[in-house]
């Protein structure tokens, strides 16, 4: 967003007249995305979205517009439906809009390597085509497909009380894929997962990722699953590595903690939780070795901000601490509604929809094990790789997980490969098995582009950083094939 | 007194075609385009404890540009301000930089588009009571009771353009209220009313049969212990158990790369029950009877007959890798109108051939545990009962199964009801869908539940 296009307050402080309160967000975003699948280009996409949010307090009611219309003009007619649905639905409100928080704050963000050089497209294709190229070894490699997605976007929010704050982020998802069919079944194998591997910054992310090798490295991989055995059943300890551990972060511990959720707003939809106001301060939710913060100010993490969509001020605080639960995931609203502190967390994922309470960068903190202390300790286990099934009921307490390749652990050592490795069980239990937690050499900074939540809905990015972790006793199992 | 909405009735349809003619303008001799719109204009109102909690409304308008020079083509997706100048000035800088991009790029071996002219015009439904109003009248007649919910309602609009002078135009002014009656914790009855036009009693009926249920979740709660239970699936948990089929399981291209959840099925190697049918029904859903490349839906597109895959959706990028015919799907080659066809039981008999079971209302969170072996794991969830001799005994705390497609509409399948539901998308994710589904209920001999 040139700064010609930055709002200035005295052209439009005179547009929601009689109001409390009010505020505008305006997001751009460009991005392109680039694939290359079984060695053929495929045509770029790209996407430019330019839009506002405009929401109003007003007589105590509440109310929002979104328009594409970012002129003078269409500021104002979204300024005035968002005031009337305020004043229309008042009478029948659930939050009293005079009691809300009217933040006034100003500042800016911006990714790290904002304006550092990027490749061109040619030389993007010419990476991709060649990773490409080395999956492709093996006639039983049915599908392969290479990609990169690059996101600019600015954020301005403006607010009646006096706030601008502008964030400029800049965002890259790597993302490579091989499946291989062979004796009637099919398995494939991802770099960490479907857009995993997605951070801030620039063309630095790919070292951390080790793209370049990639494609040879993830198609033995693949060749390697879809002829393995499948993964056995039974009681037995699992070794989570970070990619399938910021599944089971995000949906057994982020989406259950969420004050929205807590207070019911999501019981139509994304559902409730099993977590209840009143175990806040007391509750164990894990073993002493759980640590888990909620982190806005990692700088490449994917969901890093200075301040959230409501204009709060991000800052890293510990949701559970020694396995305690201490606060929830509850955005300014939220907090005033529950009376309970909270984080800043209050998000929307475009222009056209408000902002809910989201997880934003939730993370695991590191422990002190090493990876090969952990698989020595283990007598019977499974080594589990990269999610590939989640599934979690809609208290998010009874889960069942699959991942995409495994590897048994017997007597302290890593063993044969197994296919559709799988465990489930339930929330409230299964962070009290937690045994281990890697140290910092086994933590990796992932997240997913694709938190989905709300009604209207809304598909956002969220980031996780995790260790390696051992939890006890797990109730594992493969599949049929 | 509401603000009138950004007005785009009878408009939208005036504005994409000007645009249109714009793009006929900018390309030049050997370039093609083609051009997809999508557009808005939502109320929606989100609810809470029997009260507002967010109510707003959405107005967006986004075009797709696909600029083809022989055989490299590239696209960009814009979106407008509904402003003629500014957007016709968006659209020259959209197609500047598509036709810079294109010396970057390799002829693509796999583009194809449609070359006949079919325009078309279809525009359903027409006003809807304000929503203000609406919402009045759900909280009034859920007085008392804890509802929660969402209420998106207004116009959609699709459209498709392209330099051969195509034109298609697709609305739909239609209502989507949904809502859960709670009654403790996760005890809740889900209900769903949509459609073209606001009925009041149509809603009174569907308020009342929810109170109806809603008193049934007042008994105590049976926990059930793992293992196979006789089970009844409503339309509405059918509608899970198919958006699993749907996620590739038609798809053209994954059932040639052997990705598709179906892909034994298609080969033989299992089948459905005979009962089973599925066809895509263009004809007889809500989306557009055209798609991205400007090639025209067939009416119906036969998916599975009597228990056997016959055929799939292919898209035309589909169609030219694999030498294959393109018959209107879109890149997803995901059904947007699935009709599955109707069995013979009775759906007021359903209670009693279920007999002793388990009677699920919704089914939540699906996903595959084994995706070759179309095995799928999700959750029950809302009002889901134990059933006794044909009678609803207690609700059951939520359960998860954990069980293979191939098996319970197979050989494990006891009927499907002569009753189907049209079930509308609600999906509102980045834009409203005009995706449906025709589903009956069924009754499962057996179904695992593990957890």
């Amino acid at each position: 967003m040139p700064d010609a296009d930055r709002l200035t307050l005295p052209d439009i402080s005179s547009l929601a007249r009689n109001t409390d309160f009010w505020s505008l967000r305006i997001v751009e975003e460009t991005s392109e995305c680039l694939t290359v699948r079984k060695n053929v280009a495929l045509p770029p996409y790209m996407r430019s979205d330019r839009g506002a949010m405009a929401t109003v307090y007003a007589d105590g009611g509440y109310g929002y517009a979104a328009t594409g219309d970012t002129s003078p003009a269409g500021l104002a007619a979204a300024l005035a439906r968002a005031t009337a649905w305020a004043r229309a639905t008042a009478k029948l409100a659930l939050i009293d809009a005079r009691t809300l928080p009217r933040p006034g704050p100003r500042g800016e963000y911006a990714s790290p390597s904002l304006d550092a050089p990027m490749r061109s497209r040619r030389e993007w294709f010419e990476l991709l085509m060649e990773e490409s190229r080395e999956a492709e070894i093996d006639s039983r490699i049915v599908d392969w497909e290479t990609s990169m997605e690059t996101i600019r976007a600015t954020h301005q929010l403006v607010t009646s009380t006096g706030g601008e704050v502008v964030q400029r982020y800049r965002f890259l998802y790597p993302g490579l894929s091989v499946t291989a069919h062979a004796e009637g079944d099919t398995q494939t194998r991802t770099l960490n997962g479907y857009r995993g591997p997605c951070q801030q910054g620039g063309e630095e992310i790919l070292a951390r990722f080790e793209f370049a090798g990639a494609g040879k490295r993830i198609a033995e991989q693949a060749l390697e699953i879809v002829v393995a055995p499948n993964c056995p059943s039974g009681k037995m300890d699992v070794l989570l590595m970070p990619d399938q551990m910021i599944l089971q972060i995000h949906e057994s511990i982020g989406h259950p903690l969420e004050l929205d959720r807590i207070l019911g707003d999501e019981r139509n939809f994304a559902g409730t939780s099993f977590v209840t106001p009143d175990m806040f301060g007391t509750y164990r939710y894990g073993s002493e070795l759980l640590n888990i913060t909620f982190d806005p100010t990692r700088g490449e993490e994917l969901a890093s901000y200075g301040w959230d969509d409501d204009g709060s001020r991000a800052e890293k605080v510990h949701l559970i601490r020694k396995g305690i639960l201490e606060r929830p995931l509850g955005g300014a609203i939220s907090q005033a509604r529950a009376g309970m502190s909270g984080t800043s967390n209050s998000r929307a994922d475009n222009w056209n929809r408000p902002p809910i309470d989201r997880m934003a960068n939730l993370n695991l903190e590191p422990g002190d094990a090493t990876l090969e202390q952990m698989v020595a300790s283990i007598e019977r286990g499974v080594l589990m790789e990269t999610n590939s099934s989640w599934s979690i009921d809609d208290s998010r307490n009874k889960f069942q997980f699959g991942c995409e390749r495994g590897r048994l652990i017997e007597n302290g050592k890593l063993g044969a490969v197994v296919k559709n490795p799988s465990y489930r069980g339930i929330s409230a239990r299964f962070w009290r098995s937690l045994a281990q937690v890697g140290n910092e050499d086994t933590l990796q900074v992932l997240g997913t582009p694709y938190c989905g939540k709300g009604e209207p809905s809304q598909v956002i990015r969220v980031g996780h950083a995790a260790p390696a972790c051992v939890f006890t006793g797990v109730d594992v199992f493969g599949g049929d094939a | 007194m509401m603000a009138p909405r950004e007005s785009t009735a009878g408009t939208m349809e005036t504005y994409f075609y000007e645009l249109a003619g714009a793009l006929d303008g900018l390309v030049v001799a050997g370039e093609t385009y083609l051009a997809s719109f999508s557009a808005e204009a939502s109320d929606f109102v989100r609810m809470n404890r029997g009260r507002v909690r967010q109510p707003g409304s959405v107005t967006q308008r986004y075009i797709d540009i696909e600029l083809v020079r022989g055989a490299r083509h590239a696209t960009h997706r814009l979106s407008l301000t509904g402003r003629p100048d500014a957007d016709r000035t968006a659209l020259a800088s959209s197609v500047a930089s598509l036709r810079a991009t294109l010396p970057d790029l390799a002829d693509d071996p796999h583009l194809l588009y449609a070359n006949d002219v079919h325009s078309s015009r279809e525009v359903r439904g027409s006003s809807l009571p304000p929503a203000e109003a609406v919402i009045a009248a759900a909280l009034e007649a859920a007085d008392g009771l804890d509802l929660v919910g969402i209420y998106a309602a207004g116009p959609v609009y699709r459209g498709f353009a392209n330099s051969l002078g195509q034109r298609n135009w697709h609305e739909v002014t239609s209502f989507s209220l949904q809502w859960s009656l709670y009654h403790r914790a996760d005890k809740a009855v889900k209900t769903a009313y949509s459609g073209l036009e606001w009925v009041e009693s149509e809603f009174a009926a569907k308020m009342a049969g929810a109170r109806a249920r809603l008193a049934l979740l007042g008994r105590p709660a049976r926990s059930l212990t793992p293992g196979r239970y006789r089970a009844y699936l409503t339309p509405s948990a059918m509608e899970e158990v198919a958006e699993m089929l749907c996620w590739g399981g038609f798809s053209g291209r994954a059932l040639e790369t052997r990705q598709s959840c179906l892909f034994r099925l298609r080969e033989g190697a299992v089948a459905l029950n005979p009962a089973v049918s599925f066809i895509e029904n263009t004809a007889d859903g809500i989306a557009p009877a055209f798609q991205d490349e400007g090639f025209t839906r067939p009416r119906g597109v036969p998916l599975v007959e009597r228990g056997r895959m016959v055929g799939s959706l292919i898209s035309p990028r589909t169609a030219r890798e694999f030498e294959l015919t393109a018959n209107g799907a879109n890149a997803s080659e995901s059904p947007e109108s699935l009709d599955m066809a109707p069995g013979e039981l009775r759906a007021d008999d359903a209670l009693a051939a279920l007999d002793t079971g388990l009677y699920i209302g919704n089914l939540w969170y699906l996903n595959f545990s084994d995706r070759p072996a179309c095995r799928v794991t999700g959750m029950t969830r809302f009002a889901s009962f134990w059933v006794e001799n044909g009678n609803i005994v207690a609700p059951v705390d939520v359960m998860r199964f954990d069980d293979s497609v191939f098996r319970m509409f197979g050989e494990q399948l006891v009927g499907l009801t002569a009753e189907r539901e049209l079930v509308a998308s609600t999906d509102t994710y980045r834009s409203r869908s005009v995706s449906s589904m025709r589903l009956p209920g069924a009754v499962v001999r057996d179904m695992a539940f593990t957890l």
